[in-house]
């Protein structure tokens, strides 16, 4: 700020439009003008990608496979489905903390984020429960090797979801994440968001699709 | 004495310097559309080289009027040309993509039923062939024989890694992929002897894995498929025991047609060191983990296309077949020159 | 989006404000030193491990890529002479399948994408009138990885255990049955490493591209290079995951017992096929692509006149690409599909071609329209339009479904995929080096040495390789360590093996010409060739700072507008936005670079080192089955990215605390 030639707007630098060049610019990671927003898109796109490859692989392997399919039969859809709306429940604590944030009300964006990890890990949990329950593993056959390295990959997601709520509320606890400055938080519920959007799809196709299929081949 | 091989006087045959062209060479129409199609391609694509290669050559030195500036603007007109250029392109290419069409169309599937199905089954590194079913069956191995003028199915499987199974001069080629059971067809044409390879990497010795297809008249098909479903005649009755002299194995005359004095020997070495894995129909013999060997005189090779197959050629490759064929699923079988000799009598029994 | 009040400084002076006017000025040599002084890397080693400078991790990228051309080179040659006759006996079958293993492993991943990337990272800014990319650190991680990459992947192969089922490694001869040793589970770490290394050096320049462009530099002024770096970028966000995918389950296959290739218990070989060439064939257009780009942009300033068609040929980089993930299927016509579905990829096949054939006339109306200067970088730019067309015919043949069937697996194919990745790859990078040398190094490569190596690279090419096309019509099939006698292939490969070494007599002509040019050539200042484009508005080399005032653009060749005079307005290349609070370039819109922040550039950092380190040695530990070397190496892998990530008040990602000083930051 300090040895600032002064400006000198050339004549036929008027006539272009240079109010762009004369208003007050942020400054720094501001929100979704930030790079790291728009890093984040660019690792949702390719992180999609990498899921809708896992997708492939299963229905490429389903439609090859003459043996029933799931082989124990039609899933039983209770507990996904509850497990389900959790997790579509902790986006909504999550956005609900974004809000919070945006507002500037610490306590509130606290709260809800504290909320959101604790359903999301309730999600996880329930996930492992499910994975306890099978009566066949990762070795077991070509569907118990796509289940659970399918489901294993979401998992792995949750766990780092999980992990970046926890960071952001410790940021929120420290006073880096605030009204003013808050990238780091839009930033990280994306991320879970995309999360819940990637179990959507994986729900969809290996706990619903076999009843749309028939469940044998 | 091995069947006579009747060889047309024109090509195909064994002394061909290119046995492998498909670019001049097709003995069939799985395969001569292709030929005709693959002519024109590379026509239409030369010419297009040698027209872009002008234009570019023109473009560089053609002589130029001294321009006033040292920049040249004025790109409006220029992008005609660039559309002219690729119009033209794009109907070519759209001629060439249907004109591809139609030959595959032609050459996907066989113009009529198939008069005979064979399997071919891809090993590390040779082929099994099988004829029939039921009780009619054969095996035989590398070599492939069919009737002339009548389209042929081929069923491809392997055992274990993928192959290819190509024979050029017939017709394109065929991935075979474990678990998955591909067809094609071929027809010859011509009688005659065509040269086939393996052209999809399956390990170290994917270089020498190569087959023949012999294509014969429908009688001689006939008389050698007879032969074949035969299993293989016993031994000649072995002469009173007397020990081979020792070190006369190697000076033993090359294999002339003449009945070579069996010993008992013989067929027990072979149960002992080779039916673990070969089969000779005919006798106890059952191995299935390599080629079948009842006809094995029948054939012109040995180790899929690696060697003539005559008497000196077999016993060194029961011997000394890494030397050959390093990383071959078949060991060096070590024998004295006694065993040497009683294996190779029995083996030149293997009609 | 909350806008952020705007704050004023607090008692605390040093406190930035978190909006503020843009400075805007010219700059004098007080300001070009204290600008130095921002973003000047530290000497030494400490340098050399935390520099986050796209111009030195661009040039590691293109000299560490090119030793790896070298390497990949000397494994061809070695092939060429175990192939010049019949019955070779140089190599044992193993010895072979390894050296054409690692042949393509180095070609098409060591070499092809980082030479480009080299090229990019280096002038990116530099064209779009930035100071730095969009994520430093990820640029000096992507080059990390890469290098830590090739290294696993060279140390194993010095031991005997590189990779050595084939590049494309199919299976079930890659699974564990019939490739027991650890080979392809080096192959398997190393892809993922380098996967990570690609995406993330992607997602580097999407975002680059949409943010950081000089005011004025809308989308439809960006140079070639860019629009065909950008493409090859998204396309690998979405390719590189198949390939990925595809070894990691063939890893857990191998060592973890899965059965996802296991044929016995339902798995299909093919779904390896399906997800490797997905992933092999938009590849081959992300390697091509930005190369083509340079000659679009080196072009005009040898024929002294604008690229014929821009907006054609930007277009016609899209449309490939895009076709690009359309036609996968070629590569397996002869697997058993359905004819039904080999048309329409045969057609797409064909069909792929027409943009090509876009950008081939747009260069020759260039030249044709133009004024040649013969000077070397011409030369291979023009060689490289004739072996271009003479690789996308052949490919053109290979897609006719019924030819492919004999053409495929045959050296017919070898032939076409050199020609197209020496041609469009190999020859523009050697020209680009020869383009862009003054302004990496400060002095021009020599000119006459420049012209006989071209001349000996193109002669020797075409003499090698063109026998190849002969060698593929006889039957010759690839990936075979001898052939024999009676086969009719002795003399096309003995004249292919006499040309390998011509062309690779050229290639050490030309490192000749740049170890000798790099220190003694003649000294080249700003803009040497005249040349449009905004790289050669700054000296040579460039100062750590790039742009001392960031330009505003009005054209896309901003030192020609004079001499074109196509409009009146004219690019301010002497005045503009001074950004001097530290490392700070503007950032603008996407599509017509309003500038729209600040954007506060991060310094250097070590934990993009560290982080590759990490990440290779976690994925060592699960090559040597050391689960708790894997698991502590994955727990320093987070620690890393915590400290990179720690929210920092210089970059004003946080609100500073009184406690802050100006100084420091992750």
């Amino acid at each position: 700020m300090n040895d600032t030639a002064a400006l000198n707007v050339a004549d036929d630098a008027a006539a272009r439009d240079d109010s762009a060049l004369d208003r007050p610019l942020p400054v720094g990671s501001a929100g979704k003008l930030s790079s790291g927003w728009f890093g984040l898109i660019a690792l949702i796109v390719t992180e999609a990608a990498l899921f809708g490859y896992l997708l492939f692989a299963y229905f490429y392997l389903y439609a090859q496979n003459r043996a029933a399919w799931p082989p124990d039969g039609l899933p039983d859809l209770r507990i996904p489905v509850i497990n389900t709306a959790l997790l579509l429940g902790s986006s909504v604590l999550a956005w609900l903390a974004e809000r919070a944030v945006k507002g500037g009300r610490r306590t509130a964006a606290l709260v809800w984020t504290g909320t959101a990890f604790i359903v999301g890990t309730l999600f996880a949990l329930i996930q492992l429960g499910e994975w306890h329950k099978k009566t066949y593993d990762l070795t077991s056959h070509v569907y118990g090797s796509l289940y659970f390295t399918i489901t294993g990959f979401h998992l792995a997601h949750v766990l780092v979801g999980l992990a970046i709520l926890l960071l952001l509320m410790a940021w929120i606890a420290f006073g880096y994440i605030e009204q003013r400055r808050h990238a780091a938080f839009t930033i990280g519920v994306m991320y879970w968001h995309f999360v819940d959007a990637v179990w959507l799809a994986v729900f969809t196709s290996l706990y619903l699709t076999p009843y749309l299929f028939g469940g044998l081949s | 004495m091995p069947l006579a091989l009747k060889i047309a006087a024109s090509p195909p045959d064994a002394g061909d310097s290119a046995p492998f062209n498909y670019f001049l060479h097709s003995h069939g129409p799985a395969s001569t559309p292709t030929l005709y199609l693959g002519w024109v391609l590379a026509a239409v694509c030369a010419a297009v080289c040698l027209l872009v290669a002008g234009l570019l050559a023109y473009a560089i030195w053609r002589r130029r009027a001294a321009a006033e500036r040292d920049v040249i603007g004025d790109p409006r007109r220029s992008l005609r040309w660039v559309g002219i250029g690729t119009a033209l392109s794009t109907v070519v290419l759209f001629g060439l993509a249907a004109y591809a069409l139609v030959v595959l169309a032609e050459v996907g599937a066989p113009p009529r039923a198939a008069a005979l199905t064979v399997a071919v089954t891809g090993y590390d590194w040779w082929w099994r062939i099988d004829y029939g079913d039921g009780a009619q069956r054969f095996s035989t191995a590398n070599e492939l024989h069919i009737p002339v003028g009548v389209p042929v199915r081929v069923r491809l499987d392997s055992a274990d890694v993928i192959h290819a199974f190509w024979v050029p001069q017939l017709a394109g080629k065929t991935q075979m992929i474990p678990g998955v059971s591909n067809e094609q067809w071929l027809q010859a044409d011509a009688p005659g002897l065509y040269r086939g390879e393996c052209t999809q990497f399956c390990g170290a010795q994917h270089a020498h894995m190569s087959f023949d297809v012999i294509a014969q008249s429908p009688a001689d098909f006939a008389a050698w498929r007879a032969r074949q479903q035969q299993g293989a005649a016993p031994p000649p009755p072995a002469i009173a025991a007397r020990p081979a002299p020792s070190g006369a194995a190697m000076s033993q005359p090359a294999d002339a047609g003449a009945p070579r004095p069996v010993s008992i020997a013989g067929p027990a070495l072979f149960m002992d060191r080779c039916a673990g894995c070969h089969t000779v129909r005919g006798s106890e013999a059952r191995g299935e983990h390599g080629p079948d060997l009842t006809h094995l005189l029948d054939r012109r090779m040995l180790g899929a296309g690696l060697l003539t197959n005559t008497a000196a050629h077999r016993i060194d490759w029961v011997t000394r077949v890494q030397r050959y064929k390093p990383g071959a699923r078949m060991p060096d079988i070590a024998l004295s020159g006694a065993e040497r000799a009683d294996l190779g009598a029995y083996l030149d029994t293997l009609q | 989006m909350n806008p952020p009040m705007p704050t004023s400084p607090s008692a605390d002076r040093s406190a930035p404000a978190l909006m503020r006017v843009p400075e805007r000025g010219r700059a004098d040599a007080a300001l070009k030193r204290r600008l130095q002084a921002i973003w000047e890397a530290p000497p030494g080693w400490r340098g050399l491990l935390s520099t986050v400078d796209h111009k030195t991790i661009g040039l590691r990228y293109l000299v560490t890529a090119f030793v790896f051309l070298l390497l990949g080179g000397v494994e061809a040659l070695l092939m060429r002479v175990q192939l010049a006759g019949p019955n070779g006996t140089l190599l044992t079958p193993e010895q072979y399948n390894q050296l054409f293993t690692m042949h393509g492993v180095t070609m098409i991943f060591l070499y092809s994408l980082p030479m480009l990337s080299g090229f990019s990272n280096y002038l990116w800014p530099l064209l779009i009138g930035s100071r730095d990319m969009a994520f430093p650190r990820l640029n000096a991680l992507s080059y990390w990885i890469f290098l830590f990459a090739g290294l696993l992947l060279y140390a194993s192969f010095s031991l005997g255990a590189g990779p050595d089922a084939g590049w494309f490694n199919y299976v079930p001869y890659s699974g564990r049955e019939f490739s027991p040793g650890p080979n392809v589970d080096v192959y398997a770490m190393g892809m993922l490493l380098l996967g990570v290394s690609t995406t993330v050096g992607s997602v580097n320049f999407i975002v680059t591209l949409f943010r950081m462009r000089a005011p004025g530099m809308s989308i439809n002024r960006v140079p070639i290079l860019v629009w065909g770096t950008l493409t090859a970028s998204v396309a690998n966000l979405l390719a590189i995951p198949a390939v990925s995918l595809a070894f990691l389950l063939l890893w857990m296959d191998r060592q973890v017992g899965t059965h996802f290739f296991d044929v016995a218990a339902g798995g299909k070989p093919l779904l390896w096929q399906h997800l490797f060439w997905i992933f092999g064939h938009p590849w081959v257009y992300a390697v091509v692509l930005p190369a083509m780009g340079i000659v679009s942009d080196g072009l005009p300033t040898f024929c002294r006149r604008p690229l014929v068609g821009y907006s054609a040929v930007a277009l016609s980089t899209m449309a490939t690409m895009l076709l690009g993930f359309e036609v996968w299927i070629h590569h397996m016509f002869a697997t058993g599909l359905p004819n039904l579905a080999l048309s329409f990829f045969g057609a797409a096949s064909m069909v792929i071609s027409i943009p090509s054939a876009v950008a081939v006339f747009a260069w020759i109306a260039t030249i044709w329209l133009g004024k040649p200067v013969f000077k070397a970088p011409l030369l291979f730019f023009a060689g490289f339009v004739l072996l271009f067309v003479m690789g996308g015919v052949s490919g053109v043949m290979t897609a006719a479904v019924p030819l492919d069937w004999q053409l495929n697996e045959t050296y017919f194919v070898v032939a076409h995929l050199h020609y197209v990745l020496l041609g469009i790859n190999v020859f523009p990078v050697i020209g680009g080096i020869h383009y862009w040398f003054p302004k990496f190094s400060g002095r021009m490569m020599n000119e006459r040495l420049g012209a006989w190596s071209f001349w000996v690279m193109f002669i020797g090419f075409n003499i090698g390789f063109f026998p190849m096309h002969i060698s593929g019509l006889l039957g010759m099939p690839r990936r075979i360590y001898t052939y024999a006698a009676d086969s009719g292939w002795s003399s096309a490969n003995l004249v292919t093996t006499v040309g390998s070494f011509v062309f690779a007599l050229g290639i050490l002509m030309f490192i000749a010409n740049v170890l000798w040019s790099w220190r003694r050539g003649a000294v080249a200042g700003d803009n040497p060739w005249q040349a449009p484009t905004l790289e050669w508005s700054i000296p040579s080399p460039p100062p750590a700072y790039n742009f001392a005032v960031i330009p505003s653009i009005e054209s896309r060749y901003p030192l020609w507008e004079d001499m074109l005079d196509e409009t009146p307005q004219r690019s301010q290349l002497e005045e503009g936005l001074l950004l001097t609070q530290g490392r700070e370039t503007i950032g603008s819109t996407a599509l017509d670079a309003i500038p729209d922040v600040i954007l506060k550039m991060p310094g250097e950092a070590y934990s993009p080192f560290f982080l590759a380190l990490f990440l290779t040695g976690a994925l060592v530990g699960l090559l040597l089955h050391a689960w708790w070397l894997a698991a502590a190496m994955t727990l320093a892998c987070a620690a890393s990215l915590l400290c990179w990530m720690w929210p920092s008040a210089t970059l004003l990602q946080r609100m500073p605390m009184v406690a802050d000083t100006e100084a420091g930051g992750a």
